[in-house]
């Protein structure tokens, strides 16, 4: 609960600070999506934490030595908002001043994500993969028997929640489009959009029944999206080393290095919000289908 | 004409405010779920429909308009229904609500 308050909370004076896209995206994340998750959780595992068995001296060592290292490590770094320190003299203003002449995209920020800094985004569409792959491994594929999926309460017979959510899911999914599509001129992007995305099925499982949004997507399809995504991402910069640039330089793409950028941008941006939805539905199914097999197992 | 969107903007606002204020002071005063539920959701729509309101009043081109208007039927829409929601669940799993509450002259025994 604190969590998504101060997930909100951040939100709001992301949008004072004039960081809208990041304000959007810790909206949805930690706002949204996030607290259902971590109810999940908390109804997977209980609320009491377990005590531990071995003594608390040597992580605690552990922790001391590798925080005393990165303090350290920091200490060389300029003061924080140092004016005169080489991130603002030299790579934001190159970044403000080239980004609309090399790229063609109004928002600076999704042209940074996308082109300029594609090796990042890259980094974190492969964690969150990775975390998804993680959930997986550990908790095990949604698929439990019919019988176990029967057992999930199903809220059908509550009027009020059935008829508000079948007006607002698709309005949802069209927006989380919109959301995907538009980034480059507004605010949005593929992390934000592949989190909306997943909502409008998370709702449409907790109001209809999970057995319903199992008959929706099933389970090969949303690990097939998951590895696709990132498939799509890494693609994009093997072909644009195929057509003679470096790896994930969208000039090659096109006739034109603009539009090539336009082109890169799109398809990456593609990857990310193919495999964010892909990996949060996947990681709530895991979770309520683990629920209803335990409780089925008279836990 | 300007002086008058102006007043109306800055009556919506100011009422919108204060609803928000009393909204949470009854969060911490009542003595029951049920009651806490009701004020908190009753004033919270009322709160940020009078604002956005009080925006819209004062906005400059007809997107901004719509775009405002849209918001606000969009929380017209949810904002009662997550209220509904939370009390639904609080009944399912079994909580009751208060019957004798302080004062009143039918809490008689």
């Amino acid at each position: 609960m604190l969590f998504g308050i101060y997930s909100l909370l951040s939100a709001g004076f992301f949008v004072n600070l004039d960081a809208v896209d990041v304000a959007l995206t810790e909206a949805a994340v930690g706002a949204g999506i996030t607290t259902v998750l971590m109810l999940g959780t908390l109804a997977l595992t209980g609320r009491e934490e377990q005590r531990s068995s071995h003594g608390a001296l040597l992580p605690l060592l552990v922790v001391t030595v590798t925080g005393a290292a990165l303090v350290y490590g920091t200490l060389d770094m300029p003061h924080f908002a140092d004016p005169s320190a080489p991130v603002h003299m030299h790579v934001a203003p190159r970044y403000i001043e080239q980004s609309y002449a090399e790229i063609g995209v109004p928002n600076i920020v999704t042209s940074v994500l996308a082109s300029y800094r594609g090796f990042d985004t890259l980094g974190e569409t492969a964690v969150i993969f990775t975390a998804g792959l993680g959930v997986l491994t550990l908790i095990g594929s949604f698929v439990g028997s019919p019988s176990t999926r029967k057992q999930v309460a199903a809220m059908e017979h509550h009027l009020v929640l059935r008829v508000i959510a079948k007006s607002l899911i698709p309005l949802i999914l069209l927006f989380a489009l919109y959301i995907q599509f538009h980034g480059d001129y507004g605010p949005g992007g593929g992390f934000q959009a592949g989190v909306i995305f997943a909502a409008a099925f998370i709702l449409y499982g907790i109001i209809f029944g999970i057995d319903r949004v199992h008959q929706l997507v099933r389970p090969g399809i949303l690990q097939v999206l998951m590895a696709s995504g990132v498939l799509i991402y890494g693609g994009t910069g093997v072909a644009c080393m195929f057509l003679g640039g470096n790896y994930l330089d969208y000039n090659v793409l096109r006739h034109d290095p603009v539009h090539g950028q336009h082109l890169g941008i799109l398809l990456v941006e593609l990857g990310v919000g193919i495999t964010v939805s892909a990996v949060m539905l996947s990681v709530f199914l895991d979770f309520t289908g683990r629920n209803s097999l335990r409780s089925e197992e008279g836990r | 004409m300007e002086a008058i969107l102006d007043t109306l903007s800055w009556i919506c606002l100011l009422t919108g405010g204060f609803l928000g204020i009393t909204g949470a002071l009854g969060l911490f005063r009542f003595p029951d779920f049920f009651t806490r539920l009701h004020a908190a959701s009753v004033t919270d729509t009322l709160c940020a429909g009078l604002i956005i309101l009080g925006l819209m009043l004062q906005s400059d081109s007809i997107m901004m308009l719509i775009k405002l208007l849209l918001i606000l039927l969009f929380l017209a829409y949810t904002s009662p229904t997550s209220a509904h929601a939370l009390a639904k669940s609080a009944l399912h799993s079994g909580l009751k609500p208060e019957e004798h509450t302080q004062g009143g002259p039918s809490s008689s025994p």
